[in-house]
């Protein structure tokens, strides 16, 4: 059997005029992933972390105010800054297209913290833990991460392979929705969200839902952007970093009195 | 032609051996004094290391803050010695003979300081053999090569080895005097470390060719360690004030600037300390103030440039860094305070002292300007780094502010008293101030007539 799960690019959608900020993501991703619960003291500190967060910005000024949230989390550059700069090659990008981070490598020298544009790597500052009757929900799947080190969104690899095995043990050779009904695969953020503003796939598979953004913001990149059929556009394009996830801008039906709206 | 009395070479020995042969009364308190803060920053080390980096002030923003900032500083303290040793020596500047060997072992001591800092601040650094050396053979794994952050060690151990070979070759001279001098087990020890010298013509030969040789080869390190160093920051392409080509050269200069500065205020201190007023006179301390004029003039001009090519393009994201640098801030920290004293105490105060001639020749005032650079040095590191990791891109949701803790203000003090430390337990055991360069300083400068031509006395390094 030729090695099939390297046939995928993995890629994520996130239409912001979708998104209502309500962070079941967030939340789905803490308790997905084993992150430690963000408490007081880690506010305090200023290193509460989660691998998605909200951004919220204000528009306007009061009384004539919009909110404005967009999801953040690992975009999986295609061209990503943090993987050069690791002396320990803790990270890398593999074959499926995703930025991987490997925990046991990591020594924690947090180059590629400040060497991220979008800040989504986070450093464990303390050992992390969890009330004692806690414990027993940890994903098993997931490892629990020592202090030290930096860790990072992963596209919850862990379902991708668990998708991957099902396929194998039911005969199939390729992991896409054909095979495994429902996004089942899907990332717990993916999953969680009640408007569907974030949509997983892949890539190489042309019947994927997030493909045709993904073209069209291939096709009229940087300079190119007004040409775009689509609401898609890349955070921070100018980096080239060339991410995987796409984000589709707001359609904004009651623009605030002085601006355009789109 | 240089001031001061040409001294017999028995009373050079006698003075300038005396901090090992003998032990001045304020010595050990002093060395108890340091010490006794380098151990309380050892213990704090051990907390951090066993109970993680949360008890520094870093936090997910900002993740690079007082370690790195010292690491610099250091890294920039140990330029003074090959700048002092080698340029001059190849420039033949006379003056710089009492100050080479103070100059060069502040490179080592520094160097090995500033090594210490980049380990520390890492999360796991029991783990950093993965870093520093090739592991894992089996599976192929190195480590990775396109990082600053293995050029850095690269380019530190190789200063650090070069530095440590001239210093060792200047030094052999001086152990055989040494080895003529002591008894029991210290001149076992000096007598190894001599290797022989009887100082034939042959072997002085040979080492002055060793030392020339050898300024010329670590030149090219010296240029490079602190590009290098600077390409830490320079080469992360997310934080905008870091990511600037500007950052080599000024990197260097500063680093002399310091460097300099911080050997000028060592000879002051020893030569107070040890007596050693026939040997670092006025006129040297006089002549490094005015090195010193000109090379904190090249800083100010990389500094102004640095921060032009910055606004010049106008991004949004970099004006934002640039307006927390200068404007006055959102956070608590005024950023744009400390930058006017900065500036002030770094460039404008000094070199304000350093202009009359009779400023430059009073130690009191020279130790005042050389103390204020080395703060405004350190500050400059620190001005440099902290905004642009807290006002990073031009997501304002993240932006956010670091304030240092105590483990992190004690650890970077006692890295002070480390040094001076290490610098006054190397006096008692080896001079600090070369012996044979005086002397083959006050040979020079006696000239034979030989018919109708002036000739130099002795064997000149050309």
């Amino acid at each position: 059997m030729p090695n099939a799960q390297f046939e995928h690019k993995w890629g994520m959608v996130a239409d912001l005029d979708k998104c209502t900020g309500c962070q079941a993501c967030v939340i789905a991703c803490q308790a997905e992933n084993n992150i430690p619960i963000n408490t007081k003291d880690y506010f305090l500190q200023r290193r509460a972390y989660e691998w998605i967060r909200i951004e919220r910005y204000w528009e306007g000024e009061y009384p004539n105010v919009k909110a404005r949230f967009m999801p953040v989390l690992c975009q999986h550059c295609e061209n990503a800054p943090c993987e050069p700069v690791c002396p320990v090659f803790a990270t890398y990008h593999n074959e499926e297209g995703l930025n991987v981070q490997v925990y046991n490598r990591c020594v924690g020298t947090r180059y590629c913290i400040n060497n991220c544009p979008y800040q989504v790597r986070m450093f464990n500052y303390w050992h992390p833990n969890w009330p004692a009757r806690m414990e027993n929900q940890l994903n098993p799947d997931v490892t629990v991460r020592t202090r030290g080190i930096t860790e990072k969104c992963t596209f919850c690899v862990q379902r991708i392979r668990r998708g991957e095995l099902k396929v194998e043990s039911q005969g199939g050779n390729r992991l896409n929705d054909e095979t495994i009904a429902g996004g089942n695969y899907d990332p717990a953020c993916v999953q969680a969200c009640p408007t569907n503003a974030l949509m997983f796939g892949d890539l190489m598979d042309d019947n994927a839902a997030i493909k045709p953004y993904f073209d069209d913001v291939n096709a009229h990149p940087g300079h190119g952007e007004h040409d775009r059929e689509t609401r898609g556009y890349r955070l921070l394009e100018e980096m080239a970093t060339k991410p995987s996830v796409i984000y589709l801008k707001k359609v904004d039906q009651y623009p605030l009195p002085g601006k355009g709206g789109h | 032609m240089q001031e001061g009395k040409v001294l017999p070479a028995a009373q050079i020995n006698r003075d300038l051996l005396r901090s090992i042969l003998e032990t001045p009364r304020w010595f050990w308190p002093v060395v108890s004094l340091l010490g006794a803060i380098v151990l309380a920053a050892s213990i704090t080390v051990g907390i951090m290391i066993n109970t993680g980096l949360g008890i520094t002030g870093l936090n997910y923003k900002v993740v690079w803050g007082f370690f790195i900032t010292n690491f610099v500083f250091w890294i920039g303290i140990s330029h003074a010695g090959v700048m002092l040793s080698a340029i001059l020596r190849l420039a033949k500047a006379e003056w710089r003979r009492p100050a080479t060997r103070a100059a060069e072992v502040l490179t080592i001591f520094s160097l090995m300081t500033a090594m210490i800092m980049p380990i520390i601040h890492t999360g796991r650094p029991w783990r950093i053999l993965y870093w520093a050396f090739p592991y894992d053979f089996a599976r192929g794994i190195w480590p990775n090569i396109r990082t600053p952050l293995v050029w850095d060690p690269s380019a530190i151990l190789t200063y650090l080895t070069s530095s440590t070979l001239f210093v060792i070759i200047a030094l052999v001279p001086d152990f055989a005097v040494l080895r003529d001098r002591t008894t029991g087990w210290p001149k076992l020890v000096y007598t190894l470390l001599a290797m022989g010298w009887e100082g034939n013509p042959r072997q002085w030969k040979l080492q002055i060719i060793a030392g020339v040789l050898l300024s010329a080869l670590i030149l090219p390190v010296f240029v490079s360690v602190h590009s290098i160093v600077s390409w830490d920051f320079g080469m992360a392409v997310a934080i905008k004030s870091w990511h600037s080509t500007v950052f080599a050269p000024y990197f260097v200069v500063g680093a002399v600037h310091s460097g300099v500065s911080a050997v000028v205020f060592a000879m002051i201190l020893l030569r107070w300390a040890y007596g050693w007023q026939d040997y670092i006179r006025h006129e040297h301390i006089d002549a490094l103030g005015r090195l010193l004029i000109v090379v904190a003039t090249g800083w100010f001009y990389f500094l102004v440039m640095e921060i032009i090519f910055g606004i010049y393009g106008l991004e949004g994201d970099e004006l934002a860094v640039r307006a927390l640098q200068f404007l006055p801030g959102d956070y608590g920290v005024a950023y744009n305070v400390w930058m006017i004293v900065f500036v002030g105490i770094t460039y404008f105060l000094p070199v304000i002292l350093w202009l009359p001639k009779a400023w430059r020749r009073n130690l009191w005032i020279m130790s005042a300007a050389c103390i204020s650079v080395n703060v405004g040095m350190w500050l400059e590191r620190y001005l440099l780094f902290v905004p642009g990791q807290a006002n990073k891109q031009f997501q304002t949701f993240t932006w956010n502010d670091y304030l240092p803790q105590w483990p992190e203000a004690l650890i970077v003090g006692a890295t002070f008293a480390f040094v001076s430390m290490l610098m006054l337990l190397f006096s008692r055991v080896f001079p600090l101030v070369p012996l044979y360069d005086i002397k083959e300083g006050d040979i020079l400068r006696t000239e034979m007539q030989v018919g109708r031509r002036t000739l130099t006395a002795t064997f000149r390094e050309d």
